[in-house]
């Protein structure tokens, strides 16, 4: 990876913790879907889900909820971005593997 | 029957709420899935051949902004919140079919480890939030940056039209598979999302240009001009 990546990355993902930082203060009133649910009464209809991980981005066993939710926040910005580097370094790879010559006009 | 549920004033701990389990019929369940799949295959097939060297880390770090950004809930008027989608943004930067992939994994690890958004209901949510912001995002961006020719305004007019008018097709989608599931009658549903979220399009559309801006600002070489250019 080239430095002009690393620094693309160091910084973008330092966006994206920074605003993980700020999550607490994030408005708690129920969002657009939530608040027609609600004032539509169908908001009881919702199951509850089968399991739970880091439920409504609140990290497990952290009693400080402020701190729960940032360390939620970290861990789905971290596991996002694994994610999608994976998936794109697999796809590239399939890609470049089908290309004869890196910038083969003539593979379709 | 009861206009209000007891169950609905105690739901208030849920600050980020995609479609969960229960509101959609298995049908329309289904039928989510089967459009996202199709979209998500035709995604992977287009970038395979497009994708390049600074595509990973590009992709990556965007799909990590959409993630944090979308813990952001902005306040609306009424008591409710709204937040991020992101799927336009990422259409303009990085195009649509990037986009989808990006906004497939946001969605999807926000149902598998975060619990926000149903198991059933995922196909729903990644083709509402994902696949129809990214392709309509595009559509509307990509002509008026072409007419914008240079004149930044008008870009960035286009920019803001196109994440607005991604919360709305995003809204209106939602609306009508509660509507088919049941859930909600159509004349009730479709005007109360599409009321709710035109304000949370404001907000949709504020932090897309003021994330463009961001990016010209910093690294003006990754600016959809020169994506759009090499891309088709």
């Amino acid at each position: 990876m080239k430095l002009r990546h690393l620094g693309l990355v160091a910084g973008g993902l330092g966006i994206a913790l920074l605003i993980a930082l700020f999550s607490p203060f994030a408005s708690s009133h129920p969002d657009g879907l939530e608040r027609v649910a609600e004032d539509k009464g169908f908001s009881g209809l919702a199951d509850s889900p089968p399991y739970e991980l880091i439920n409504n981005y609140v990290f497990p066993w952290v009693g400080n909820e402020d701190l729960a939710t940032v360390l939620s926040g970290i861990v789905g910005v971290l596991i996002v971005a694994a994610v999608v580097f994976g998936v794109v370094f697999l796809l590239t790879r399939a890609g470049g593997a089908q290309r004869s010559t890196p910038r083969g006009g003539g593979s379709s | 029957m009861a206009l209000i549920d007891p169950s609905a004033l105690q739901s208030i701990e849920a600050p980020a709420m995609h479609i969960p389990d229960g509101f959609l019929s298995a049908p329309v369940a289904a039928a989510g899935f089967v459009l996202t799949a199709v979209a998500v295959t035709v995604a992977v097939r287009r970038t395979n051949r497009t994708l390049g060297e600074r595509s990973a880390p590009l992709m990556g770090v965007m799909a990590a902004f959409i993630f944090a950004a979308q813990m952001m809930n902005f306040p609306v008027a009424g008591g409710t919140s709204g937040h991020l989608l992101g799927g336009a943004l990422a259409a303009i930067l990085l195009g649509p079919w990037a986009a989808i992939i990006i906004m497939t994994t946001v969605v999807g690890v926000q149902a598998l480890v975060f619990q926000d958004g149903g198991l059933a209901a995922l196909g729903a949510n990644v083709f509402n939030m994902g696949v129809i912001t990214a392709l309509l995002g595009y559509a509307v961006y990509a002509p008026t940056s072409r007419l914008a020719n240079g004149r930044p305004w008008l870009r960035q007019a286009g920019a803001f039209a196109a994440a607005w008018l991604t919360v709305q097709a995003s809204a209106a989608l939602t609306a009508f598979e509660l509507a088919v599931s049941d859930t909600s009658p159509l004349t009730v549903v479709l005007p109360s999302m599409m009321g709710v979220h035109a304000l949370i399009g404001i907000g949709e559309g504020l932090i897309t240009v003021a994330a463009l801006s961001l990016v010209g600002a910093t690294r003006r070489d990754l600016l959809p001009t020169q994506v759009a250019a090499t891309e088709e």
